[in-house]
């Protein structure tokens, strides 16, 4: 029983808005911010090496550009799925709005991109020009179009290229951020939605950004080179490692910050944040995300930053570690964007979420486009040498780096 | 003319020979007593399609103006500032609204641009609210798995608040939805691209994606009728008058005068900082 004219509002009967309890942001929204994430995460280790000039990262600096590159085409595919007039698409950038956090994105995106491919484009030249001199038919034609059917390694032409590409580096860590700081602001600027409308909305993105992104360089590099019987640089992973457990602590520690200070202040709509948590999303927040994929890989993160293992044992663990990172993001994303939509606006009840598995935004959906960058990843695989010991021009003349 | 307005008419039609026909043949005015019963009652079983005549089908310019001023008029938008008042003390739940609108807008089942929810407090202070179906059908039944004592029971019309500072034109990503200056919230369904964001940032959840056209709808407020000088057209058919729309510039119109009497009048989530034109009167701190 209540006391009079208590909990008015907070007595949840379940009552949901008729126009709430269909989920209208589904898995492909929960999708989009974790690709673009992870190219922004992927992003930032290259330009650890190319603009931060640590060394040890050498060995992965030019994967993880093509691996950002081979996410970032994938990028825009689950917001077509998702658009209810994707043939419209366009009129994002022919008539963007200026207040609107989702007109940039044509833009944000097209501009990184671009600078992205043109990195890519000049740190791999000389290797690209060599190439072209050893292939025939298709990639040749290839390789003549990525070099602009230019052959001049000249020194003062690769000069040249190590003034713009130390330029594009430098301008795409800002980008890589807007582009990713962008994504979380879609959501923290939406006030009606209690759980998406915090300041912190942004930078927990930009950082479980970098988590994926970091975590999918380590676990790609591992998984590559293990499969192919190649020498694994432990150093290289030792350090992503390091930078991984740098990333995902701030990164916890925002997530659960967020929790903290909406159960500290009890806001208004405190009653129906706690009830979320506990209620529908108890498995997939308190279990999965924070317990078993935060907590768990901290752990796993101390042993392998803190204490003397096996290079065999690193290895594994690190690969461990990585992968359930990656899948924390997964939890994570779902958590905010599918968990947020759960709150009906009546705030006095929550509606319910079925994924499809044949729907157009349902679960095989979500399986072929996260596929898709791998493909798009074996197919550059096959232009661009991923390593840098498979270039044997790279060891003549280096070049994007000191 | 509805069709509650011309059944008094058509049973009527003899009244003023009442008198003469008294004195003559009774048993000839009893038959005309029933033809006029017969007659008129017939008139309320056709389905007449509200507020337009047979002949008059979807002329609109026939039927009476109901907004003063707008008709025969070039219409400036800028020296108009409409707003909606929905009086909580009258509501009873009929549904009529809702009939009206899906009509009006052969809205898709499982969408509501308005809708009617049903408040019921009990003596402990719990509140149970519900609306099935948006309350299309009217709430005819009590809640039957309320086992205890009602204190109290209200009915609380919805529709688009239309913003003075509104989410969903600040987030839509073409500039689809916009604001015009007569203070309507209305959307391009050509220039929409479906992507749901303005369905988010709605703190109403007043809008939906309609599922033939993949693109954002909500209340218009009848704009199209609003032009014509036509009330919208849950306003026109609301049996009690709890819903009531004026011209916030015009001090003839009843919206002014409520708005500026000593009435308690709030808005909904006002705290959300959407400043609505939609207002309400006699609303409980419950409703959200």
């Amino acid at each position: 029983m209540n006391p009079a004219h208590e909990n008015v509002v907070s007595t949840l009967t379940n009552y949901v808005f008729p126009n709430d309890l269909h989920v209208h942001w589904s898995m492909m929204i929960a999708l989009y911010p974790y690709i673009t994430g992870i190219v922004a995460g992927a992003f930032i280790v290259s330009s650890l090496y190319h603009v931060f000039k640590i060394e040890s990262l050498k060995p992965v600096s030019r994967f993880s550009l093509l691996f950002a590159l081979a996410f970032l085409a994938c990028a825009t595919l689950p917001l077509l799925c998702h658009l209810g007039r994707p043939e419209r698409n366009f009129n994002i950038m022919l008539t963007p709005n200026p207040s609107s956090a989702m007109a940039g994105f044509g833009y944000i995106y097209g501009a990184y991109g671009l600078v992205l491919f043109l990195e890519i484009l000049f740190i791999f030249r000389p290797t690209l020009v060599h190439l072209k001199g050893q292939s025939s038919g298709l990639m040749k034609i290839i390789y003549r179009a990525l070099t602009c059917d230019s052959s001049n390694l000249s020194e003062q032409s690769l000069e040249l290229d190590r003034k713009i590409i130390a330029f594009l580096a430098a301008i795409g860590i800002p980008m890589a951020c807007v582009l990713h700081g962008y994504v979380g602001f879609i959501f923290g600027g939406i006030k009606a939605n209690p759980t998406w409308a915090t300041p912190l909305m942004p930078v927990i993105f930009l950082l479980s950004a970098c988590v994926s992104g970091v975590s999918g360089i380590i676990l790609a590099y591992i998984l590559i080179k293990s499969f192919r019987g190649q020498y694994i640089d432990l150093e290289c992973v030792k350090t992503c490692t390091k930078f991984l457990a740098g990333f995902f602590i701030v990164d916890f520690t925002f997530e659960m910050l967020e929790i903290f200070s909406h159960s500290y202040l009890y806001t208004e709509h405190y009653h129906m944040v706690d009830r979320l948590l506990a209620g529908p999303l108890y498995v997939s927040f308190w279990e999965w995300q924070v317990g078993l994929l935060s907590v768990v890989p901290l752990l796993l993160l101390g042993i392998l930053c803190l204490t003397r293992i096996s290079d065999a044992s690193y290895k594994l663990l690190a690969s461990v570690v990585s992968f359930m990172l990656l899948l924390q993001v997964v939890f994570m994303r779902w958590n905010v964007v599918i968990g947020g939509q759960l709150i009906s606006k009546s705030d006095r009840g929550f509606t319910q979420f079925h994924p499809e598995w044949f729907d157009k935004e349902g679960i095989l959906t979500a399986i072929v486009l996260m596929t898709l960058p791998l493909i798009i990843l074996f197919v550059l695989s096959k232009i661009f040498p991923f390593w840098n010991e498979e270039d044997k021009d790279l060891n003549r003349k280096e070049v994007g780096g000191t | 003319m509805s069709r509650t307005d011309k059944t008094p008419n058509a049973v009527s039609g003899g009244v003023p020979d009442m008198a003469t026909e008294l004195n003559g043949d009774r048993r000839a005015f009893i038959k005309k007593v029933l033809k006029g019963a017969i007659g008129g009652s017939l008139l309320l079983v056709i389905p007449l399609e509200a507020g337009v005549g047979e002949k008059q089908e979807n002329d609109f310019d026939k039927i009476p103006e109901q907004i003063p001023g707008i008709r025969g008029q070039e219409y400036d938008m800028s020296s108009r500032q409409f707003a909606f008042v929905v009086d909580i003390t009258r509501c009873i739940g009929c549904g009529s609204c809702c009939v009206a609108d899906k009509r009006e807008y052969n809205v898709p089942d499982g969408n509501y641009r308005t809708w009617v929810e049903r408040y019921v407090k009990d003596f402990d202070d719990n509140v149970y609210v519900d609306s099935p179906k948006g309350g299309v059908e009217g709430y005819q039944e009590p809640r039957p798995e309320l086992k205890g004592k009602i204190r109290d029971t209200f009915f609380v019309p919805k529709l688009c608040n239309m913003c003075k500072k509104p989410s969903c034109v600040q987030v839509c990503p073409v500039g689809a939805t916009f604001k015009s200056p007569d203070g309507f919230i209305l959307v391009d369904s050509k220039r929409c691209v479906g992507c749901g964001y303005c369905i988010q940032a709605c703190p109403y959840s007043a809008r939906f994606l309609h599922p033939v056209t993949r693109t954002a709808e909500k209340c218009t407020w009848c704009y199209h009728r609003v032009r014509k000088g036509l009330l919208p057209v849950c306003v026109h058919v609301c049996p009690t008058k709890a819903r009531k729309f004026g011209d916030m510039n015009d001090k003839k119109s009843e919206v002014y005068k409520i708005l500026r009497s000593h009435d308690v009048i709030t808005v909904l989530k006002k705290d959300m900082g959407n400043a609505p034109s939609l207002y309400y009167k006699g609303v409980r701190r419950e409703v959200v």
